[in-house]
């Protein structure tokens, strides 16, 4: 199941942005940091993914977007994730963010979206200037407020709005899948509150996991939620579900601190 | 808007005509000959600035694709002054048994020669480029690897005393494509030439820095991790860079030869690998005026200043490179950028802010 698979391979006629994971393990010099995970995501779902803190869920997104080398089965519409080098499963239409926004700060605003959008292009388009906005970067700019911000360095971008330029790099490159770590860590509450909104929007055609711990935010806008704890799924269901769940109350809920000491070091 | 595409245009006619009006009138042949050296070197940095400056490839080993170059076009003069079935006047002193080498035979065609001075260095650096930016090699790795590789091709050269002339390179050029290099007019000519290169490949880089690829390479530089998250692999962005700029150093490396009368290996190892990067690393790595003209002006200090003292010259060259790499990493041509902003940076008014959902479209 881990070897490479062949990039020709024909896509299985499956749900179109259906997110499959099956047996994932993930292993650092002896430490199994993701330990048989299985988890499914349907499209049009907003997956919340909660846990202590090392509890897996960076590493997990990790696996599926081809960074951190992991055995058993990812399947994003029907095709093996699993041994494909990461710009090719970038370009099956999975995009992430990560927990400390990731921009090129020596670019603009703009051509932060404009390469985002570019993965496709042509060697002659390439080698010539952008002489007209792309739409989905101009559509990026507005849904993210950033049109009036188009022209800064994206360095010199407050920290939110580094948050949503991310997330608007993933609008323009028309993933299909998004998986977003912790994104409105360190936001404000209308920031958050704006945030979570635009999850939703751009849920409705598309499948999006987030990784967050802030409980508030998680009530507003999970449509679905998995709890892992030490590399394992703990629970899963809605909000409520997840909340009465025993297990979860006794290894994070239950607990004072939403930041609980991870039960993966043990 | 208008004034960013006209001061560039602006500046390249000044070039142009600094070049090819003010320095043919204004210099001495002597001089002049120094000067089509020096922009040599200018052409060298401007390949590095594109990889270095915009892609984050420390080149310090262009030597290699400048000697490439420099002995391609080296073999064919020789070849063309020998006369056809005429072998190189260091072959009949050395002793090849009276025989050409079969890989010297192809340098007779002129085409051939002409091409192998972009082809070599180029197709080299793309097989250097895929192996090493495949397997993320990067940074100081990448740095010293160019380098030993520039350092293994010169002990190469030195090693093949009969067929590649050895520590004393290719020297004593009759002609250059049917004209005697003699004749001063004809040398003016080669700097004609080389001017025109200068500006050409001002030009193909500054198109290429302007371009989208240009801004992806900019991304690459400064986060090659996330770019493969976009879909891109940043290892063909890189190699396609490191390409070109090793295509220019192969073309400097050609004019160098009937402009200086020879290429040796003491021209393309380690030391002038390194002397090529500080050029560019003082004018401004990141800037194509900069770098040429740091380049220029670096080959003419040391002209000038190691004739008179020759030991001074190297800590003096060592220690102002160190100075701006330390203080001024963008080189002096970023002098003028700290300049303006900090006048621009009080008056700026305050950008206006806003939430997504405040002002946003329904995505
Ligand atoms: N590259 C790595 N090398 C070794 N251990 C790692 C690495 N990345 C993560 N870990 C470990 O794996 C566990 C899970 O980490 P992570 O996925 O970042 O947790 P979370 O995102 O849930 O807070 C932690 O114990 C962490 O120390
Ligand atoms: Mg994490």
């Amino acid at each position: 199941m881990t070897a490479p698979t062949a990039s020709t391979a024909p896509a299985p006629p499956a749900d179109p942005a259906a997110l499959a994971v099956r047996d994932l393990r993930v292993t650092f010099d002896g430490f199994t940091a993701v330990d048989g995970v299985d988890l499914d995501v349907a499209p049009g779902d907003l997956r919340f993914l909660i846990g202590p803190n090392g509890a897996g869920k960076t590493t997990l997104v990790d696996a599926v977007t081809g960074l951190a080398p992991a055995t058993g089965s990812v399947r994003f519409a029907g095709r093996e994730l699993l041994g494909r080098p990461v710009h090719r499963i970038a370009r099956l239409g999975i995009g992430r963010t990560f927990q400390t926004a990731t921009v090129f700060e020596q670019l603009t605003v703009l051509q932060n979206l404009d390469i985002a959008a570019g993965a496709g292009r042509s060697v002659t388009t390439l080698l010539r200037r952008r002489r007209h906005l792309p739409e989905a970067v101009a559509a990026a700019l507005e849904t993210t407020a950033l049109t009036a911000h188009r022209d800064r360095l994206a360095g010199t971008l407050a920290h939110g709005r580094k948050q949503w330029l991310e997330i608007g790099m993933l609008l323009v490159q028309d993933v299909r899948l998004l998986l977003l770590d912790e994104p409105v860590a360190g936001m404000s509450h209308p920031e958050r509150e704006a945030t979570g909104e635009l999850l939703h929007r751009i849920a409705a055609d598309r499948t999006v996991v987030v990784i967050e711990h802030d409980m508030d935010f998680l009530r507003s806008f999970a449509r679905s939620v998995t709890v892992l704890h030490a590399g394992r799924v703990l629970s899963e269901g809605t909000v409520e579900q997840v909340r009465a769940d025993p297990r979860v109350q006794e290894v994070y809920l239950g607990e004072p601190a939403l930041t609980a000491p991870a039960g993966g070091e043990a | 808007m208008t004034r960013s595409r006209l001061l560039p245009l602006a500046g390249f006619a000044l070039t142009a005509v600094a070049l090819f009006a003010v320095a043919p009138a204004v210099l001495s042949d002597f001089r002049l000959s120094l000067l089509a050296r020096y922009l040599c070197f200018a052409i060298v940095a401007v390949g590095i600035a594109l990889a270095w400056g915009r892609g984050g490839m420390l080149t310090l080993g262009q030597g290699l694709f400048f000697g490439l170059g420099g002995y391609a076009m080296a073999m064919h003069l020789k070849l063309a002054d020998a006369g056809p079935d005429g072998l190189p006047d260091f072959m009949l002193l050395y002793g090849t048994g009276g025989e050409l080498p079969w890989w010297w035979e192809p340098f007779r065609s002129p085409v051939f020669a002409l091409a192998a001075v972009l082809v070599l260095p180029m197709t080299l650096a793309a097989l250097i480029g895929f192996l090493v930016f495949r397997r993320r090699v990067r940074g100081a790795y990448f740095a010293i690897l160019s380098q030993a590789l520039a350092a293994a091709f010169a002990l190469l050269l030195i090693g093949q005393q009969a067929t590649t002339g050895g520590t004393n390179g290719l020297t004593n050029f009759q002609g250059f494509f049917g004209f005697a290099l003699a004749d001063p007019l004809n040398k003016r000519m080669v700097y004609f030439v080389i001017a025109a290169a200068l500006l050409a490949v001002l030009l193909i880089t500054r198109q290429l820095f302007h371009s989208r690829y240009g801004e992806l390479l900019v991304a690459v530089r400064d986060s090659e991790e996330r770019v493969r998250f976009l879909g891109y692999d940043p290892a063909l962005v890189k190699l396609a860079a490191y390409t070109v700029s090793a295509g220019m150093a192969g073309l400097a490396g050609a004019l160098f030869v009937p402009a200086v009368g020879i290429i040796s290996p003491a021209l393309i190892g380690i030391v002038p690998s390194i002397q090529f990067v500080i050029g560019a690393a003082i004018g401004g790595r990141a800037s194509l005026a900069g770098a040429a003209l740091g380049a220029i002006a670096v080959a003419w200090a040391q002209t000038t200043l190691s004739e008179e003292f020759p030991a001074a010259w190297t800590y003096f060259q060592a220690g102002l490179f160190i100075a701006v790499i330390a203080f001024l990493p963008g080189g002096l041509a970023s002098l003028r950028h700290h300049l303006t902003r900090r006048r621009t940076r009080a008056t700026r008014p305050r950008p206006p802010t806003g939430t997504p959902a405040a002002e946003g479209a329904p995505a």
